[in-house]
């Protein structure tokens, strides 16, 4: 068999094991042109890494990260530290995302982005989660969210 | 306002003005792997940067219209995903809802061939300050 090169490639159901899965998922679309790349894991959170890029930039004078690129990296942890619940993929869309920006990102340095679910329901998944560049306790961003199962149910 | 006037970041995602709707930009980027997520759909974090960038563009394009010159710095932004994007063209335009002295506030809208039908709403709150 050949190896699926998107996680949406997965059966529903398929164990789930994010530093394989964020391979698949940070190599193609969005995700791999972004540059972003496994951090970590465990039950219930995934970290992921954005690497700082020029062309990435939302204030060219500045050198600042623009804030769509930190929402993908958190709808991506978010997404993912669902499944590390679950223990299996569960086809799955964003329905919100509100990001709080507690400070701009220090230009040249990696924003990682730890995503948590927080709570299961059949149907609905309910996600927070920090971004930051060297101190999980001095984020530069806050987000929380929910997401929904399109395909089966979480639980 | 021209594509070049974009931040970086704009210009990488592909994004560019479609048209002027009114004094204010309409933003749009063509379907590519770059903007992919799940197979056939468009990301959501794509979508959320062309909102975004239309909100900032839409921004200041009234500052402009009022000679005032503003530095931005986003507070947060909300996001609702209402139906998956497909591989075709995406716009989305800002509206400014309210722009005081010290904050606004900012819708836009995301749609692709239906205006009538949005693919996600994005509402962003920016503080302003007078730029040195």
């Amino acid at each position: 068999m050949n190896e699926p090169t998107s996680l949406h490639d997965l059966p529903p159901g398929f164990a789930f094991d994010p530093a394989r899965a964020s391979k698949m998922m940070t190599r193609h679309g969005h995700g791999g042109w972004l540059g972003i790349s496994y951090h970590g894991h465990g039950p219930g959170w995934v970290e992921l890494a954005l690497p700082w890029r020029e062309d990435l930039v939302g204030v060219a004078e500045t050198g600042v990260l623009a804030s769509g690129p930190i929402i993908s990296l958190m709808d991506n942890a978010t997404s993912m530290s669902v499944w590390t619940l679950t223990g299996r993929f569960v086809p799955h869309a964003t329905l919100d995302l509100r990001v709080d920006y507690m400070r701009a990102a220090v230009p040249g340095k990696t924003v990682i982005g730890r995503g948590e679910c927080y709570k299961l329901t059949r149907t609905i998944a309910f996600i927070r989660g920090v971004a930051y560049d060297e101190d999980p306790a001095d984020p530069v961003a806050h987000v929380i969210g929910t997401f929904m199962a399109t395909h089966g149910t979480y639980l | 306002m021209t594509g070049s006037s974009l931040p970086p970041y704009g210009d990488a995602l592909g994004i560019t003005v479609d048209h002027d709707e009114g004094g204010t930009p309409v933003l749009c980027f063509d379907y590519a792997e770059r903007v992919a997520g799940r197979p056939g759909f468009l990301h959501g974090g794509a979508m959320s940067g062309l909102m975004e960038m239309a909100a900032i563009a839409a921004l200041r394009a009234e500052l402009d219209r009022r000679g005032e010159v503003m530095k931005l710095k986003p507070v947060n932004v909300q996001v609702e995903f209402m139906r998956g994007g497909t591989e075709q063209r995406t716009y989305a335009m800002g509206q400014v809802t309210r722009a005081g002295r010290r904050v606004a506030l900012v819708n836009a809208e995301c749609w692709q061939d239906d205006r009538t039908k949005p693919i996600a709403l994005a509402q962003l709150k920016v503080l302003l300050s007078p730029a040195e």
